[in-house]
């Protein structure tokens, strides 16, 4: 598998560190209340198609990356800077 | 006062030729990595211009010659191997001494390119990766720095500490390229 890193172009996997669904970007309000996070913390979908997850890419650049990629046949879609997603 | 010497990563390792290719530790003098602050990118490049003679480099890309060189090092990060940083670069960037944090190596020879192809799991053939290219990839299992700095000549950085495994790897690489001939 390989992932095309936006600033080192496509790389392959063992350079990138996987951290799982990118629901660490939409980390909920202190005050959203338990099950906000809860969920936030230990409930993750597990879709059998497309699922967002963050990759580190430490053997390389070392950006944090969010990776839109296929469950089923690891086609990888897309790849930006998990910062560009914040702002 | 007694007199002290520094010692190299590799401790002065002799340079070794196998086949074609020759390893050879390098000195490169001072290394400072420097990360410019948000929005700060222009006046640092600009005084690294300046102050040292050498272009701030583009993601990938490394500049300057043998003594002076920025070498781009990750995102948002540069490596200015050789001269004295100039101190008004703190002013801009988070700058770090790294000179004694980093092995480097040339590797040079008709075969180099072979023999990291079998270390490095990205495409350093000239098509893509040419003479003043860099990237921050692995070496077998160590995250490092490879830069071509000439036709047949890579410069290679990994932490100091991994010293000994590099030599042992490039040489097993080396070795295995020369037998099939």
């Amino acid at each position: 598998m390989r992932l095309s890193c936006p600033i080192c172009g496509t790389r392959d996997v063992r350079e990138f560190y996987y951290q799982g669904a990118a629901v660490m970007l939409v980390r909920p309000a202190p005050d959203a209340g338990e099950a906000a996070w809860d969920a936030y913390l230990h409930l993750r979908e597990n879709p059998a198609g497309d699922l967002e997850e963050l990759w580190s890419h430490d053997g390389g650049c070392g950006a944090w990356l969010k990776v839109t990629r296929n469950t089923v046949t690891h086609e990888v879609k897309k790849a930006v800077l998990a910062t560009e997603v914040k702002r | 006062m007694a007199e002290l010497k520094a010692k190299t990563p590799l401790d002065d390792f002799a340079p070794m030729t196998v086949g074609t290719v020759t390893l050879e530790e390098t000195d490169l003098g001072i290394l400072t990595s420097v990360a410019p602050f948000r929005d700060r990118a222009k006046a640092v490049a600009d005084r690294v211009k300046d102050g040292h003679g050498i272009a701030w480099p583009a993601n990938g890309r490394a500049t300057g010659k043998d003594g002076a060189r920025a070498i781009w090092f990750g995102r948002d990060m540069v490596l200015v191997a050789g001269p004295t940083p100039d101190p008004g670069l703190a002013h801009d960037a988070a700058v770090t001494d790294q000179s004694d944090a980093w092995t480097a190596v040339t590797l040079s020879g008709a075969d180099a390119e072979d023999v990291l192809a079998r270390l490095v799991p990205m495409d350093l053939s000239v098509a893509t990766f040419k003479r003043g290219h860099t990237a921050r990839t692995q070496i077998q299992h160590m995250n490092g720095s490879v830069t071509r700095v000439g036709a047949d000549r890579f410069l290679i950085l990994v932490f100091r500490s991994m010293a000994g495994t590099l030599l042992h790897d490039l040489q097993r690489a080396m070795e295995s390229v020369a037998a099939r001939g």
